[in-house]
């Protein structure tokens, strides 16, 4: 979505705010002014049934066949469910997916705290907030860079023979270093992690910054006269207040990692092997490049299924942090 | 994608940072002019890969070839873009990413504010399985759609064409938009709802003359996001845009990378034409993205 990074992630972090109920018994009044809405609400459930409900239901329903996509599906029950949890590619692709999430959650996540917080503390403070935003800018720019270009950009990089990468290796007299980046099973996937690192850093950074601007500036001055480290008014000041926002980033660019698609194919389509494999490109292919649409489907259906299931922990986890205080 | 939690607490507007002077600048000492430069250098890795790729969109091939992809070019050379955009035939390529994204971003805000009218506003019953219902099918991957989709396109003659992948993103996006529209248009001022029903106004009426023109900045900003997600998507346009004249930006650029049957220069040539369009929206988008990212401005 952002998606992102990260393709449209919602926020999930807060459930839409309910106005306390009004107690009208069910009064005129109530229904008076809460009537006529429903035609409003027409269009959206009506195109969310066509493109999102009954393919999901057909989907999940395909998942039972075996069909080639031409003729009528052959329903096999849940022969294509255990086929999977006994294919070596699906749980490669999973264990993948799981350093995928490491690449485009976790360190972003712990690395844009630092950079924010020194971007905000230090460099807002000591050289002025422009230098602190054009910073922050440089960091984002990997964002908005489209994936297909992000793909054309490291997979030259990267080029065992002309890339740059091994080029510099070789100016520097290193030549010993120089790999085949994406074309060795042995580094194909920390290749594709580094990159997605890069990728990912300027969203926690600006989502981060834009918290820090919560932050009483009394508190910071109170710190400093109590003479507390940089590493103190990191860890107790700044990282606790900006809890939603870390909440917000790691769900959104979890649920971002685990949809990945397009890095993969324009890196490295899945290879060399099944190195890179991730769930989405595996239906991908099971789907359109070897007609085996029920077993895709089982695919997709397994992946949404630990998506929805992912989210609603997360989202109980954080109310659970709220109700405890968290800040 | 960059929206703060709504829970956040309510803070006082401070314009984002780098715009409030700072009223007592800290000491510059040595240790933080260290930290300045760290930072600075890590920005420069960061944008290098981003850089190299300018330097040789603009070399002639016999420049890299004897100078290497890391040399400062010897002459500004177009040749390389020029035949880039002719051979793929980019501007129809754009044009079409155009097409979609802008339809996609008026109809799925629009289609937002409709289902956030009747949700946020008109507090439907059930309200929050609706909302429910529009988080989770924002949650499913597009691979758990794609196929029934293009099958269903296929009978219905839509398959290939710019429309197929106009409604799906509108419905797509527009799911996240109600979700997101819900939430701000909850909070809206009862007062001004009020005075407009005393006025004899019908739903619609209210609707266009005072709910939409008061959350216009919001609206502004899902507007820009809806434009900016849509440009970049790539899975559903790859599938369902296979012929050339139909295709996007990305899926154009990402399938020709598939081939290897491009040198460097050319394959920076593409690259440079890929990041234009995205760095020209950044910097005409920065101010409403940076409003966005606000948890203030949302509301």
């Amino acid at each position: 979505m952002i998606p992102s990074a990260v393709g449209g992630g919602a926020d999930l972090a807060s459930p839409p705010a309910a106005e306390p109920r009004r107690r009208t018994r069910n009064g005129p009044r109530r229904s008076a002014r809460h009537r006529g809405y429903l035609v409003f609400l027409l269009p959206g459930i009506v195109l969310s049934t066509a493109v999102i409900v009954v393919p999901v239901l057909m989907t999940l329903g395909i998942s039972f066949t075996r069909w080639q996509g031409i003729g009528r599906p052959e329903w096999i029950g849940l022969d294509n469910y255990t086929r999977l949890f006994s294919d070596a590619n699906f749980w490669a692709s999973f264990r993948n997916i799981g350093l995928v999430i490491v690449a485009m959650a976790v360190v972003p996540t712990l690395l844009g705290l630092l950079l924010a917080s020194a971007l905000y503390d230090h460099v807002g403070k000591a050289y002025g907030g422009r230098a602190a935003s054009a910073l922050r800018s440089g960091l984002y720019l990997p964002q908005i860079v489209p994936v297909a270009v992000t793909g054309i950009i490291w997979a030259w990089i990267l080029h065992p023979d002309y890339g740059a990468l091994n080029s510099i290796l070789t100016d520097l007299h290193l030549e010993t270093l120089a790999r085949n980046w994406l074309g060795d099973p042995k580094y194909a996937l920390y290749s594709v992690m580094a990159v997605l690192i890069w990728m990912q850093l300027g969203y926690p950074v600006v989502m981060f910054m834009a918290g820090l601007q919560r932050v009483d500036p009394e508190l910071y001055e109170a710190a400093d006269l109590d003479g507390a480290s940089w590493w103190q008014r990191f860890t107790r000041i700044a990282v606790p207040l900006i809890r939603p926002e870390v909440y917000v980033v790691l769900v959104t660019t979890t649920i971002a990692g685990l949809k990945i698609f397009g890095q993969i194919f324009v890196l490295t389509r899945g290879g060399p092997g099944n190195a890179t494999l991730v769930p989405s490109y595996f239906a991908y292919r099971n789907f359109f490049e070897r007609a085996a649409v029920g077993y895709g489907s089982a695919i997709s259906t397994v992946l949404t299924v630990s998506i929805v299931l992912l989210t609603y922990l997360f989202l109980r986890l954080q109310t659970r942090d709220e109700r405890l205080g968290g800040w | 994608m960059a929206i703060a939690p709504a829970s956040a607490r309510p803070h006082r507007d401070e314009p984002p940072a780098g715009r409030h002077p700072d009223p007592a600048p800290r000491r510059r000492s040595p240790a933080r002019h260290v930290v300045l430069l760290g930072l600075i250098v890590g920005v420069l890795l960061v944008l290098a890969p981003i850089l190299v790729i300018v330097l040789n969109a603009v070399k002639s091939p016999a420049d890299y070839a004897s100078n290497g992809p890391m040399a400062l070019p010897d002459s500004f050379h177009l040749q390389g873009i020029v035949d880039f955009w002719n051979r793929v035939d980019f501007g129809r390529k754009l044009l079409n990413s155009l097409v979609v994204s802008g339809s996609v971003a008026i109809l799925g805000v629009g289609l937002a504010v409709l289902s956030a009218y009747a949700l946020g506003i008109g507090r439907v019953r059930g309200r929050i399985w609706f909302l429910v219902f529009f988080l989770v099918a924002n949650l499913i991957p597009q691979e758990m759609l794609v196929y029934p989709l293009y099958y269903l396109s296929k009978s219905l003659g839509l398959y290939d064409s710019l429309l197929s992948v106009i409604i799906i993103f509108t419905v797509i996006q527009g799911a996240f938009g109600t979700y997101l529209l819900s939430s701000v248009f909850a909070q809206f001022p009862r007062e001004l709802l009020d005075a407009a029903e005393v006025d004899g106004a019908g739903r619609w009426r209210v609707l266009w003359q005072v709910v939409v023109p008061a959350s216009r900045p919001t609206l502004a900003v899902l507007v820009t996001f809806f434009f900016v997600w849509t440009w970049n998507e790539f899975f559903l346009p790859l599938v369902f845009l296979i012929s050339n004249d139909n295709q996007t930006v990305p899926v154009a650029l990402g399938v020709l990378q598939g081939q290897r049957t491009m040198d460097a220069t050319t394959t920076s040539a593409s690259a440079l034409l890929g990041i234009v369009p995205a760095v020209v929206f950044f910097l005409v988008f920065q101010r409403t993205l940076t409003r966005g990212v606000m948890s203030g401005a949302i509301k």
